[in-house]
């Protein structure tokens, strides 16, 4: 969460930080479609590297982009706690009453293969990005207005929310609030998201009225518009090329 | 100086929050071209009030608005009226909310439609007059409550209005920043402002005459 806020990985100066972030955006989102619906192990194996090879060009921390995967494969883990007990199919093991599948296994076994490789493509390619340019490259994408300013107001006060947060949570522990197993813990918590849902509210209603007060008649205008170079066209064509290569395979 | 039309003028005003009482009851006020005003008055009393009804994010329950000659009352009344008068907020983080400085500053030029030339100059120049060159590409989120409020200045003279309206702009800010705004405030002349502060120092060298609100009523002092 934290990670996300404060986009941790924007800053940095590899190929693909320079990239343009509309060829950032088709390629990611070529990939995770073509991986989705892949279900053959070779190109999957060589999308997975793909996705390492990319983490690797933009010069990312690993022990970070580590630590953001456990986040993703801990809902993964639940996937291999339900799988191989409801699929049908050969059992290989009889635990009880309940039988492991060996096809329950496989299909685990993909799925951690297929989301790790898109959330990998997705931070070297779109984190790499601040959220401003992402947002940007949507409208030049020509997406619709409302969509973009919904998913970069989203964004936007997802902030807001985890600053409350931290504020109403400082000035809980100032005056010595400790969590408890007992009801003034649980008083004190419901306070503290109903008050952090009021003052977001509120806020985000007066962050609106700062924008109206500045113009703002619901379009989003760029400063710093993209410009399309040949090191972006040679950079998509290579990875789209990859992405199609290994779908042959 | 004055030409004889006010430029905001405000007849028989009133207001009311859900369920409290009368902030305002026929509330008068005129204020003319040149003018440049300190509002003082207890908390509570319905200074931020008044900005938020002369800009229409508030609607009065009774009364008329007159701002640039012309009566305003609904959205598409006020859009012209937000152009060209600049309302800083009481709060800095209600004012900044793009990731840059650079992005919050050009924000309001480019709803003006200036082109992204004009955009850039009129950027470069803000951060200047403001002393805040080399902050362009700082993240808005992690500058020091003075910057911040620096800042959101700049984003409201971007937009290069005829009047400001300033909401506590000195609170909480040292004395060399306090400085540095009424510095800024004086290089300005033709500019015309209203300015809320219980800072009396900073009105006093910063506006040529003072108000004080209270019970619903603005009063010369």
């Amino acid at each position: 969460m934290a990670n996300l806020i404060k986009e941790k990985f924007s800053e940095g100066d590899s190929f693909l930080h320079k990239l343009d972030p509309r060829v950032k955006i088709i390629v990611a989102l070529l990939f995770s479609a073509i991986v989705a619906v892949t279900d053959r192990y070779t190109p999957l194996w060589g999308d997975l590297l793909l996705a390492a090879g990319l983490i690797i060009i933009a010069k990312l921390k690993i022990r970070e982009v580590i630590l953001r995967l456990l986040v993703v494969n801990s809902f993964i883990l639940l996937l291999w706690i339900m799988l191989p007990f409801t699929f049908s199919g050969e059992k290989i093991y009889i635990l009880d009453s309940l039988g492991v599948s060996r096809e329950g296994i496989k299909y685990a076994f993909l799925l951690t293969i297929k989301s790790n490789s898109i959330i990998l493509v997705g931070i070297a390619l779109l984190s790499t990005s601040s959220i401003y340019n992402l947002v940007h490259a949507l409208l030049h994408l020509y997406l619709p207005d409302k969509l973009v300013q919904l998913s970069f107001f989203s964004y936007r006060y997802i902030h807001t929310i985890h600053s409350e947060y931290i504020r109403l949570n400082n000035a809980l522990k100032v005056r010595g609030f400790k969590a408890q197993t007992n009801f003034h813990t649980y008083k004190t918590y419901a306070y503290l998201i109903g008050m952090m849902l009021v003052r977001s509210y509120d806020r985000s209603k007066r962050v609106y009225n700062a924008m109206l007060c500045r113009g703002f008649k619901g379009k989003f205008w760029t400063l710093n518009h993209f410009s399309f170079n040949k090191s972006d066209f040679i950079g998509g064509i290579v990875m789209i090329s990859c992405i199609i290569g290994l779908m042959l395979f | 100086m004055k030409e004889k039309e006010p430029i905001i003028k405000l007849v028989d005003l009133s207001f009311a929050y859900p369920y409290r009482d009368y902030v305002f009851n026929k509330l008068n006020f005129n204020f003319y071209q040149g003018d440049r005003i300190g509002l003082l008055g207890p908390n509570g009393s319905g200074k931020t009030t008044l900005f938020q009804l002369i800009m229409g994010l508030l609607k009065p329950n009774g009364g008329k608005i007159e701002i640039f000659g012309k009566k305003r009352r609904t959205e598409n009344d006020f859009i012209e009226v937000r152009e060209k008068i600049g309302l800083l907020f009481q709060d800095p983080d209600d004012q900044l909310f793009s990731p840059t400085v650079a992005e919050d500053i050009a924000f309001g030029p480019l709803n003006l439609r200036k082109s992204n030339q004009e955009t850039k100059k009129i950027l470069k120049d803000t951060l200047e007059l403001l002393g805040l060159s080399n902050f362009e590409d700082r993240i808005t989120y992690n500058l020091s409550y003075g910057e911040k409020r620096l800042v959101s200045m700049a984003t409201v003279w971007a937009m290069q209005p005829k009047i400001l309206l300033l909401d506590e702009p000195v609170t909480w800010l040292d004395e060399k920043t306090i400085a540095k705004m009424i510095q800024i405030l004086n290089n300005n002349p033709y500019l015309s402002y209203i300015i809320i502060s219980h800072d009396k120092k900073f009105l006093k060298e910063t506006t040529n005459c003072i108000y004080l609100m209270d019970n619903g009523k603005i009063n010369k002092i």
